[in-house]
């Protein structure tokens, strides 16, 4: 029943759009399984969510900056003039129903998607994927994080509140920063000098609608990439650089990611639901005379923070022209980052010359152990950095003088990545000299006999550690699931690496039509059945 | 798994269909799917009671969690449905050489060749064209960037304070010589500029009455009556230096914690700020109100590049 129908809908498209001959491709696409090939799925769904989340939000926010006086349920600022991005953010938090619950989680999936952005850039780096000929997704990877921390700034700068404002007087500090074009920047982004009117409904445009039209745009790119270029891979049993080896997109690999979406959500509506975020009633209205205390900005901007913190005043003037102090922090060094990440893969091949052959096979971080040390190193930089944004925090918290934390951070910002690179660049040695490692260490099991001598045997695996027993197979036509225990199979198979069940096993293998699947199975077949065999393909 | 590779002596076809690559990683699917089948029922009901708690206005902690639980209950459903209900291989797919063959490459360099020649064999019509689109785009530049935002001109270079302006505070109350005590702070602003962002001054009273705060040579007239008046603007990244510090006499930026020390004329002690704050020179009319001598003699705030040695 269910088969014949979904058969006639595939026939219907197929017919129209020659669906087969694709989607076989992509149905039957191997995804690798290690854990940490997740992280990009992550950066993924939250974006998805974020879309979802911040379509509701648009509904209700007003990107103004024309003052009104606030009535409602949050009696503390009742009869205060604020402005109308600030009243709306207040009416979306305390008025509109699941109203804060979406805005706390688009917060929330906005500080997780650049996370998780991060952390597949570390996963990328550190095992080489970004080598030939993956170094234009690389690219793509290094601006979709760019856009992502821009995109986080412009959104947190909507609600008008007092800590996002006194984020946009720095950022148009930053602006005005740049040599020769910087005060016609500052000018022109801010539409006059600051505050100005126009920031809020700009910065409203371009964070709701182009730079995520331009993310949604190279997260297509990105992912078409990957499909066309397959997925790299860990060494392991049966993989080699001719071949991908791991699970299969339908319906496994669908139905695993599906949950990792539902997954990624709960994980999000649930700090949506219990950990406050952008509390904005609490900060008050921005006013530009006013500033808050011991706030810090998201967390992917604390790197810049913390660079704004710590250096050193060097405003150089000369033929009558300066070059204000932030320009370095704020202006140059992330320019320097970015240009660093986009280079990085052509910076290493000059070195290694690896672009002369194509790249699938993942370098385990320890073998690779200079690379290893340079990205631990950069880790640690930008982590100290992150740290020195809170250097009044820290001189509280430890009851010193800001003056001891900000030299701390100047001393250590510099030394530190060094040390840890080396450190890193040991370990890896280290680890290099050890066969075994990584794999689940088998305790020794030493018995004394009865004359007193003693034998040691390794005890067995435990269930799950054991070595992978099976050869990786090409996908067979007609994937089913097996009922283990049950008396009949329910599972058909046909094509390639795997014969026809004997109940259908009279239809000669090789033949456009593959078996039926027997009576007592309903989710095979179909579909998948009706595409010609592997083998037959040329 | 183990269940599949036992029966593996049982003969060649039922070893077949039983190919353990299509076989379940578990030992006992029904219990599985009984236990799948419990966490979709969570996600689902969840939604019920998402529905019900939303229509009766429930808090938006109940919500979320409720909302959360039906996700998570989807969630580990699906992804142990994929985990443990279907066959996980391993399978294998080639892979084949990015690079086009040799013919495929050929073909396609002097397909590109052809075009090139035959758009090269006009070199008036591409220069015109490269030219023309080049002009075009400079000129859209003009309305598309020019209209952004105003030219900066000389705002960054003044601001609302004059020669004998008032201080008022920011709801434009006119400050007398008597409105702080000593050690007293308040923003002050330009009559008729109240609550400005460029003209906000730090107003701080560290002298008693009838002294006189001189801060540097050639500021003697400055402060008057124990009162001294600072660019509220950060000349670090522009923030509002609003902490001040009676003991020390210090000015603290929250921002990036840039310290100033009021009687030496704001200098910066710590911190990045590079520059002193401006002072305002003030003085006290004969009705007793604090006015400004002067506007700034320096632009306020932070750096940029037309601001030169002052
Ligand atoms: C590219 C990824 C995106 C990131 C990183 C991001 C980030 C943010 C952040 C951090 C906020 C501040 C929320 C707050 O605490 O108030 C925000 C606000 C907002 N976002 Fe997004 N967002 C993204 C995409 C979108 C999209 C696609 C839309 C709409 C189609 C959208 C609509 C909004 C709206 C209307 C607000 C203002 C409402 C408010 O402040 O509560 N965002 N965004
Ligand atoms: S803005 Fe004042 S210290 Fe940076």
């Amino acid at each position: 029943m269910l088969t014949q129908t979904l058969e006639r809908q595939t026939t219907w498209l197929d017919d129209r759009l020659t669906l087969g001959k694709g989607s076989k491709k992509l149905l039957n696409k191997i995804f690798p399984d290690h854990w940490s090939f997740m992280l990009g799925e992550i950066a993924l769904y939250s974006f998805i969510i974020l879309v979802l989340t911040g379509v509701f939000l648009t509904l209700y926010f007003i990107p103004s900056t024309a003052q009104v006086v606030y009535h409602g349920p949050y009696k503390p600022l009742d009869g205060q003039r604020v402005s109308e991005a600030y009243a709306s953010t207040i009416d979306l938090s305390f008025s509109v129903r699941f109203g804060l619950v979406m805005r706390q989680m688009h917060h929330w999936a906005a500080d997780v998607f650049i996370g998780a952005i991060a952390v597949h850039m570390c996963r990328i780096f550190f095992t080489g994927a970004f080598r030939r000929p993956r170094e234009l997704n690389w690219a793509v990877g290094v601006t979709l994080l760019m856009l992502a921390i821009v995109n986080g700034f412009l959104g947190y700068s909507l609600p008008d509140d007092l800590v996002s404002g006194t984020g946009l007087r720095i950022a148009f500090s930053i602006l005005l920063s740049v040599p020769v074009v910087g005060t016609y920047l500052a000018f022109f982004v801010f539409g006059g000098n600051f505050p100005g009117t126009s920031i809020i409904p700009r910065f409203f445009i371009l964070h709701v609608l182009i730079i995520p039209a331009v993310i949604a745009g190279l997260i297509a790119a990105h992912l078409g990439m990957m499909v066309h270029q397959k997925h790299t891979q860990f060494r392991g049993k049966g993989a080699t650089e001719k071949n991908v080896v791991g699970s299969v997109a339908w319906p496994t690999y669908a139905f695993k990611t599906l949950g990792y979406f539902f997954l990624t959500a709960a994980v999000l509506a649930g700090l949506a639901g219990l950990a406050q975020i952008n509390p904005i009633w609490q900060y008050g209205p921005f006013i530009p005379y006013h500033v808050s205390y011991a706030v810090q900005p998201d967390w992917y901007m604390g790197w810049l923070d913390g660079a704004l913190r710590i250096f050193p005043s060097w405003e150089t003037v000369a033929f009558g022209h300066m070059i204000p102090t932030i320009f370095y922090p704020a202006v140059l060094f992330p320019g320097i980052t970015f240009t660093v990440f986009y280079a990085w893969p052509f910076i290493e091949d000059h070195f290694t010359h690896e672009s002369r052959q194509e790249h699938h096979l993942l370098d385990r971080p320890r073998d690779r152990p200079l690379r290893t040390a340079i990205g631990s190193g950069v880790l640690a930089f930008y982590f100290l950095l992150f740290s020195a944004s809170a250097t009044d925090v820290l001189a509280n918290f430890f009851g010193i003088s800001l003056n001891i934390v900000l030299w701390s951070f100047r001393i250590l910002v510099p030394t530190v990545p060094i040390i840890v690179g080396f450190v890193a660049h040991r370990i890896c040695k280290e680890l290099q000299t050890w066969e075994d490692v990584g794999e689940r260490k088998r305790p020794t099991i030493i018995l004394r006999s009865a004359d007193g001598s003693y034998v040691g045997t390794t005890a067995d695996y435990r269930p799950g550690d054991e070595p992978r027993e099976l050869e990786p197979e090409p996908v067979p036509e007609a994937v089913g699931a097996h009922a283990n225990g049950a008396s009949t199979p329910e599972l058909v198979g046909a094509g390639a690496g795997l014969a026809a069940p004997s109940q259908a096993s009279a239809v000669p293998s090789g033949v456009l039509q593959a078996p039926r699947a027997p009576r007592n199975f309903d989710g095979g077949g179909g579909f998948l059945s009706n595409l010609r065999p592997r083998r037959q393909r040329d | 798994m183990s269940d599949t590779l036992e029966e593996r002596g049982d003969g060649a076809a039922r070893q077949r269909i039983d190919d353990p690559h299509l076989s379940l990683p578990i030992e006992n699917d029904r219990r599985m799917e009984a236990i799948i089948a419990g966490f979709l029922f969570v996600g689902l009901a969840a939604a019920v009671v998402l529905a019900v708690g939303y229509s009766l206005a429930w808090s938006e902690i109940w919500l979320g969690t409720i909302f959360t639980i039906s996700l998570a209950g989807f969630g580990i459903g699906v992804t142990a449905w994929g985990k443990y209900l279907m066959p996980q291989g391993p399978f294998e797919e080639p892979r084949e050489e990015l690079s086009s063959s040799a013919e495929d490459r050929e073909v396609f360099d002097a397909t590109v060749e052809r075009g090139v020649g035959i758009i090269g064999r006009r070199k008036l019509l591409v220069r015109l064209l490269g030219a023309g689109s080049a002009a075009l785009g400079i000129v859209l530049a003009f309305p598309l960037l020019r209209s952004l935002g105003p030219r900066p001109g000389n705002s960054l270079f003044t601001t609302k304070w004059k020669r004998g302006s008032r201080l008022v505070t920011a709801d434009g109350r006119v400050i007398d010589a008597s409105f702080l005590e000593t050690g007293g702070v308040t923003t002050v602003f330009p009559e008729g500029d109240a609550g400005s962002a460029i003209s906000q001054t730090l107003l701080i009273r560290p002298g008693v009455p009838g002294s006189s705060i001189v801060t540097k040579p050639g500021r003697e007239t400055w402060g008057p009556d124990g009162y001294v008046a600072f660019s509220k603007v950060c000349t670090h990244a522009g923030c509002p230096v609003a902490l001040y510090m009676e003991e020390t006499q210090q000015l603290l930026c929250p921002c990036h914690q840039s310290l100033f020390d009021i009687l030496s004329g704001a200098n910066p002690v710590f911190g990045p700020a590079p520059r002193p704050l401006p002072q305002l020179p003030l003085y006290i009319d004969a009705d007793g109100y604090i006015r400004a001598q002067a506007g700034y003699d320096e632009p306020i705030g932070p750096g940029f590049w037309y601001r030169g040695n002052d």
